[in-house]
């Protein structure tokens, strides 16, 4: 059972994907390869969020996991909303 | 109770678990051997997800490997949980939505070609056994070490356990043991963790008490070690090499392996509902994040606890001083000391130390990163029963992960290979009798990698992930991704990738192992990280091939189509 059947809310349903999609993996790119490695030497000066950890180590071996998890749950989230909004429950 | 009595009760009782729960929960069908029936629930099979992904490796020696290289284990942290982002938002709830036992099922199906099913296979094979003989080696290690029995008795029995559930049971026993499986190694891990945190910073949570201060020292945990690190001529712990690009390589390599290894991915085909793929990758990450943010903090304990062993108010120790837990894993000959200037000091020291009058120092002790966390109860003084949780954690882990391996080889013979290539008309009972006995033989010889290991189980865990990125990763995902993906676009894509990235770690690996040096690499991208390299070949070689041969098959975009949308087609 479709609430809106058509070709075109299948097409609208799978932009609204990509579009998620990408913005979550830009996060996840800058954080690791970015706040991680990258700027990780930039960063090495600021004792940030605990009093002895360097922002960059902390991203590299903490931060950067924590966000790993919050990008997977937004998705979820979204995503499993997404689907009752395009799709009726219970289909699958 | 002593170490020896409480470890072989931890890890009796954890054997007796698994099995109870083995006989409990057998397979009675293909669809329950090869992927529980799909009626697992997203939070026991997050559970099962994080076991089956957390292997002897993460457990035993993840710690260890952070604690000797710093900055720079962080590629491993961040490589071995960010794959999961790519598994949940590219790969994870399309394959459920696909829905059928293995991932050369969608390879085969989705590039209508049989080449491309049997290159998935081997590839499928190849990758899992590599992995298999690193559990099988922590699985002898924990044994000989705690229990003291042989290696090959210890493998013996942790073989018959995995036997009996996964023959019994496939993936239907797989799934309820390892989450079993998965409360007994976090606790195992945690439990120690915070009583090092305890001991060493003054708090209980080892992700923030490893950032603050020591009690009674003016300076923070991470400014004394770096102290430290310097004093001994180490490089500093929280600073990377400075080959960020190198980095990065492995990082990106170590994440699209993670999202592309089969027995991962076949995890997420056993929940009910697309929605429930999205929702069990978030738990399993959730859950491997417990481990994962603790692991580095344990490396930092540890790494301090040692140097302080060794090196105590700016003095080297005489050996004759060395604590217990130091006498017998030198025994194990995983703690090496040579007094090469014959003074009883142990002189612990990185490269070009001097010492105070300007000389150079020589280090005199080598020390196997696989013992830190193993060591580490031993190191902080904890009671016995913690170091019997350590080893029935360890075994967990291994044992886990040993599982959700051999199911991939056993499916990928008789499913793959038999029922879809060989003899498609194979009967449901047939097909299940071969699973099992492809699980059994797959078994036995994982034993034999276990107590016969190839010296090389380091260097082909490269190959695992090196492979797995540049073959499955891009092939699975272009899949979904770019409808018109064509079987010669994806199948070139694959071999130059697989070749690629093969030919570069054969080269440093093992035909030229002296040359594998940053000045040797291409573009200062080590072994391991060259299945990134590998994996951008693949994706500009499929564009290439697909861009000139003819579009897929209707039925195959129909399909796409459909694995695009949640609801059932």
């Amino acid at each position: 059972m479709v609430k809106k059947s058509s070709e075109s809310a299948h097409s609208e349903y799978w932009k609204k994907n990509l579009k998620l999609i990408g913005k979550l993996l830009f996060i996840w790119a800058f954080v690791s390869f970015g706040l991680s490695l990258a700027f990780a030497d930039a960063l090495h000066g600021v004792l940030f969020p605990l009093p002895g950890t360097p922002l960059g180590f902390w991203f590299a071996q903490q931060g950067s996991i924590f966000t790993f998890v919050i990008l997977i749950w937004v998705y979820a989230w979204r995503m499993n909303r997404l689907d009752d909004e395009y799709f009726s429950e219970g289909d699958e | 109770m002593d170490i020896q009595q409480w470890t072989a009760f931890l890890v009796g009782a954890s054997f007796l678990l698994y099995i109870v729960i083995a006989i409990r929960s057998r397979a009675n069908s293909t669809g329950e051997f090869y992927v529980a029936g799909g009626h697992v629930p997203p939070l026991a099979n997050g559970m099962a997800t994080a076991a089956d992904w957390m292997s002897a490796a993460s457990f035993i020696s993840m710690a260890g490997l952070i604690s000797f290289s710093g900055f720079d284990g962080s590629v491993y942290l961040m490589g071995w949980t960010g794959g999961y982002v790519l598994l949940a938002l590219l790969l994870a709830p399309y394959l459920r939505k696909f829905g059928k036992f293995t991932v050369p099922d969608f390879i085969g199906d989705r590039y209508y070609s049989q080449l491309a099913r049997i290159v998935a296979v081997i590839c499928a094979i190849f990758v899992s056994f590599t992995y298999v003989a690193g559990q099988m080696r922590g699985v002898g290690l924990v044994f000989s070490r705690f229990l003291e029995v042989d290696i090959t008795t210890g493998v013996v029995i942790g073989m018959c356990i995995v036997f009996v559930y996964a023959v019994l049971g496939g993936m239907k026993g797989i799934t309820y043991t390892q989450v079993a499986q998965y409360c007994v190694l976090i606790f195992a891990f945690m439990v120690p963790a915070i009583f090092i945190s305890l001991h060493v910073a003054d708090w209980a949570i080892p992700q923030i008490g490893f950032g603050m201060g020591t009690p009674g020292q003016g300076s923070t945990i991470l400014a004394r070690l770096n102290g430290l690190h310097e004093e001994l001529g180490f490089s500093s712990y929280t600073r990377g090499s400075g080959n960020t690009i190198n980095l990065i390589a492995i990082t990106f390599a170590l994440m699209a392996g993670t999202a592309g290894l089969p027995h991962v991915i076949i995890r997420f085909y056993t929940v009910p509902r697309v929605r429930d793929a999205r929702t069990s990758a978030g738990w399993a990450l959730l859950l491997i994040a417990i481990l994962y943010t603790t692991a580095p903090a344990v490396a930092v304990f540890a790494r301090t606890n040692l140097l302080d062993t060794v090196y105590k108010e700016g003095q080297f120790q005489p050996h004759s001083s060395m604590p217990d837990w130091f006498n017998t894993w030198e025994g194990t000959g995983l703690i090496k000391f040579t007094d090469h200037n014959n003074d009883g000091l142990i002189q612990y020291v990185g490269e070009g130390a001097v010492d105070a009058e300007g000389l150079l120092l020589q280090n005199e002790l080598i020390i196997d990163r696989d013992i830190m966390v193993l060591a580490n109860p031993e190191i902080a003084g904890l009671p016995n029963w913690v170091i019997g949780l350590v080893a029935a954690g360890g075994l967990a882990a291994a044992l886990s992960t040993a599982a959700g391996l051999l199911l991939v080889v056993s499916t990928s013979f008789s499913h793959d290979l038999l029922r879809k290539w060989l003899k498609p008309d194979i009967s449901e009972k047939e097909e299940l009798l071969a699973a099992r006995i492809a699980a059994g033989v797959a078994v036995c010889f994982a034993g034999y990698l276990g107590i016969h290991p190839p010296g090389f189980v380091g260097e082909v865990v490269a190959f695992a992930f090196g492979l797995a990125a540049a073959s499955f990763f891009p092939a699975i995902l272009l899949g979904i991704f770019m409808k018109r993906m064509n079987s010669e676009g994806a199948i070139a894509g694959m071999i130059v990738g697989l070749l690629f990235t093969a030919s570069y770690i054969i080269y440093f690996k093992f035909m030229h192992p002296e040359l594998d040096s940053a000045d040797h690499w291409w573009w200062g991208i080590s072994p391991t990280g060259i299945g990134s390299v590998g994996m951008c070949f693949n994706f500009m070689v499929a564009g290439i091939v697909r861009s000139f041969t003819a579009d897929p098959p209707q039925e195959v975009l129909e399909m796409v189509e459909q694995i695009r949308l949640p609801e059932k087609g």
